[in-house]
């Protein structure tokens, strides 16, 4: 057996590690304000990586590093989901991180750790490999949630975030260890194996239990879902916009490659515990955010109702629910970000926004950025001509296919009553009375970008085709 | 004789384990800590798990203990106070220790779980097994050893990052300036009349007065 590994396979990953010390001693030694040179080449590194990814592994089946890591379409969709959303959210953080007096090179750097740890998720085939990812991502996110040293509800968010992280990483370890315990090997191949040849090994089983814990923790599906509102509101809202969208994408990552993968054989069992963080996900995220007068908390619960989603379609356990999981996470990303870009778009006397309440009287004064909180909303509701209309259509869709037609009329009903919040946003920001100074605070680029958020979630709705050809080709 | 070395080495790390609970001066507790974890390292090299026994000592006895003693020295720690209510905690105390005991033989009398045991330890293919260790670290195992290099590298940043901060009236050196510095810049060569003995003006000793 030659140890040599193919290192030219891992390509993506070697050049995001490499370029993450560039931009850490860059920052350091090339003068400039604002920390503008590590922007533009954290921007250039997820640029090279998408091509290397695209380039190396589309329509791959390959493995390396000892059969730890694994390059094949899936991944492929996977990263380049994560490259896109991760931009997107550099590009949204820079002015308002400049605005408030935050903006450091670390957090650039940081930014591209967590996106390394997403990556070696995407793309792993061994326990060990997928723990390490986790922890790389989690660690990062940790940071930067805390980034904002001066604020207390940050500092107090960070600190809620690392203890429930920790001890879900805990349990997800826990968990793992029975499965090695149970089949002798970290490779997923091979435990997919022992789970096929024996379906009622008791210990995989019940590390199994551990596992979905673990990962429920990491999406945020009720009811380990405790620390997304205080983390979502408290971190700084770049912050909030990076942890709201791209690692939901690695999330479902987490999922098809542990669970999925993994454990496949036991589809049976995970199912029923799936339906049941779906039903309680979907109940609370959108029963609690119909009292909830903050934007971002708002949003946090939102969020909760769109991760019940995600895993009604992962529950359907086909390629269909596979890729109708990841074309949700991937199109809620884009809507999500779009959404909380929009706090930091505004500015009502002279602070961010914080209420429902402080968006009044958006469309008298600021018409199109109006109109472009209306597309997400709608995308968010699930109205037909956005793209959240096809997601869930997709999701319900793989639901009904393998025969839970209960659970699907479930989703709608919660979806009609999610529907009543973002009208609610919708009605202050189109129908009350202006008062008071509403003022864009962001410069015309980051107008652009959002305008153009907006857009890709019309377009997105009306020729959805392309990328749910994409995800179905991940899987196939 | 192996028999009569596990004895004297457990019989050390029992009394060493008993006096960190009971030792008065958290100092001393952290010493006799100490000699808890180097008997330890010696059991384990009569187990024949060399590479345990050598990162015991390294890591906790080289680094952890050191870091606890600092604490444990900067806080100040008041006994008396942590000392209380001891009788009273001791019931729940003796509960969960014998609820411990319990599951460590359920856990060690099951056969319940058939994990690999066998090659926990002893011989192996390529000898010792640090040996063994070595072999795969580099090789097998290289992409999550380097990738746990770079989630030390991470944790380095982020607590640099999140403690780290600029402090106003600090003296430091900046050894580039130091290099630079010439004679001109920190000698300053004054052309001056040379001293010449006159007689005070009558304006001058009018301002004196």
């Amino acid at each position: 057996m030659s140890f040599m590994p193919d290192f030219a396979l891992a390509a993506p990953e070697i050049w995001v590690a490499a370029m993450i010390c560039i931009v850490l001693v860059a920052d350091l030694f090339v003068p400039g304000k604002n920390s503008a040179t590590s922007y533009y080449l954290t921007l250039l590194t997820l640029a090279v990586a998408a091509w290397l990814t695209i380039d190396a592994q589309w329509g791959a089946e390959a493995m390396t590093f000892s059969d730890m890591y694994i390059a094949d379409s899936l991944g492929v969709v996977l990263k380049v989901a994560i490259y896109g959303l991760a931009a997107l959210a550099f590009v949204y953080s820079r002015d308002s991180l400049i605005r408030n007096k935050l903006m450091m090179g670390e957090f650039f750097v940081l930014g591209l750790f967590a996106v390394l740890g997403m990556m070696v998720l995407s793309s792993a085939n061994s326990l060990l490999t997928i723990y390490v990812g986790l922890e790389m991502f989690s660690l990062a996110m940790y940071a930067l949630v805390a980034f904002n040293r001066n604020s207390g509800t940050s500092a107090e968010a960070a600190l809620k975030y690392f203890v429930l992280g920790a001890l879900s990483s805990g349990i997800l370890l826990y968990g793992m260890s029975m499965v090695y315990g149970g089949t002798g090997s970290l490779d997923l191949g091979e435990i997919a194996a022992v789970a096929a040849a024996d379906g009622d090994n008791i210990l995989l089983l019940f590390g199994l239990a551990f596992l979905i814990v673990g990962v429920a923790f990491k999406f945020g599906a009720v009811p380990f879902h405790m620390w997304i509102p205080d983390v979502y509101q408290g971190a700084p809202t770049p912050v909030t916009l990076y942890l709201g969208t791209a690692p939901k994408v690695a999330s479902v990552a987490l999922f098809m490659r542990l669970i999925g993968d993994g454990l496949g054989a036991f589809a049976d069992q995970w199912q029923t515990m799936l339906i049941v963080l779906v039903i309680l996900s979907l109940a609370v995220g959108n029963i609690a955010a119909l009292v909830q007068t903050n934007f971002k908390r708002l949003l946090a619960y939102s969020t909760v109702s769109h991760v019940g989603f995600i895993l009604l379609g992962l529950m359907a356990g086909t390629e269909e629910g596979y890729a109708a999981g990841l074309f949700y996470a991937v199109t809620y990303g884009i809507t999500a970000a779009g959404a909380f870009a929009m706090v930091m778009l505004l500015q009502r006397d002279g602070h961010e926004i914080g209420d429902i309440s402080d968006l009044r009287g958006l469309f008298q004064r600021h018409g199109w950025s109006a109109l472009v909180l209306l597309l997400l909303m709608f995308s968010m509701t699930g109205i037909p001509g956005t793209v959240g209309f096809y997601a869930k259509l997709l999701v319900i869709q793989a639901a009904v296919n393998v025969g839970h037609i209960w659970l699907a009329a479930l989703a709608i009903v919660f979806s009609v009553i999610g529907g009543f919040y973002y009208l609610k946003v919708l009605k202050v920001a189109f129908f009350d009375k202006p008062e008071g100074e509403l003022e864009m605070v962001a410069p015309g680029g980051y107008r652009a970008v959002l305008a153009g958020n907006g857009l890709a979630v019309l377009l997105l709705g009306l020729f959805p085709q392309a990328l749910i050809a994409v995800c179905m080709a991940a899987l196939a | 004789m192996q028999l009569i070395i596990f004895y004297v080495f457990a019989a050390v790390l029992l009394f060493a384990g008993a006096m960190v609970v009971s030792s008065r001066n958290p100092v001393h507790a952290a010493m006799f800590l100490v000699l808890a974890f180097f008997n330890g390292a010696a059991l384990w090299l009569l187990a024949e798990a060399e590479f345990l026994g050598v990162a015991l000592v390294l890591v906790y006895v080289g680094a952890v203990m050191v870091l606890f003693l600092f604490v444990v020295m900067m806080l100040d720690i008041n006994v008396s106070s942590m000392r209380q209510g001891f009788a009273r905690y001791l019931p729940i105390g003796i509960a969960v220790a014998a609820v411990m005991v319990l599951e460590m033989i359920l856990v060690l009398g099951s056969d319940q779980i058939n994990v690999v045991a066998a090659t926990a330890g002893g011989e192996t293919a390529v000898g010792s097994n640090i040996r063994a260790i070595g072999s795969v670290l580099y090789t097998v195992y290289l992409y999550p050893f380097e990738l746990a290099a770079m989630i030390l590298l991470l944790a380095i940043i982020a607590a640099i990052l999140l403690t780290h901060r600029r402090r106003g009236g600090t003296k430091h050196q900046d050894p580039t300036a130091q290099a630079k510095v010439r004679a001109e810049d920190r000698v300053r060569l004054v052309q001056m009349q040379a001293v010449q003995r006159r007689q005070p003006s009558n304006n001058e000793a009018g301002a004196k007065e």
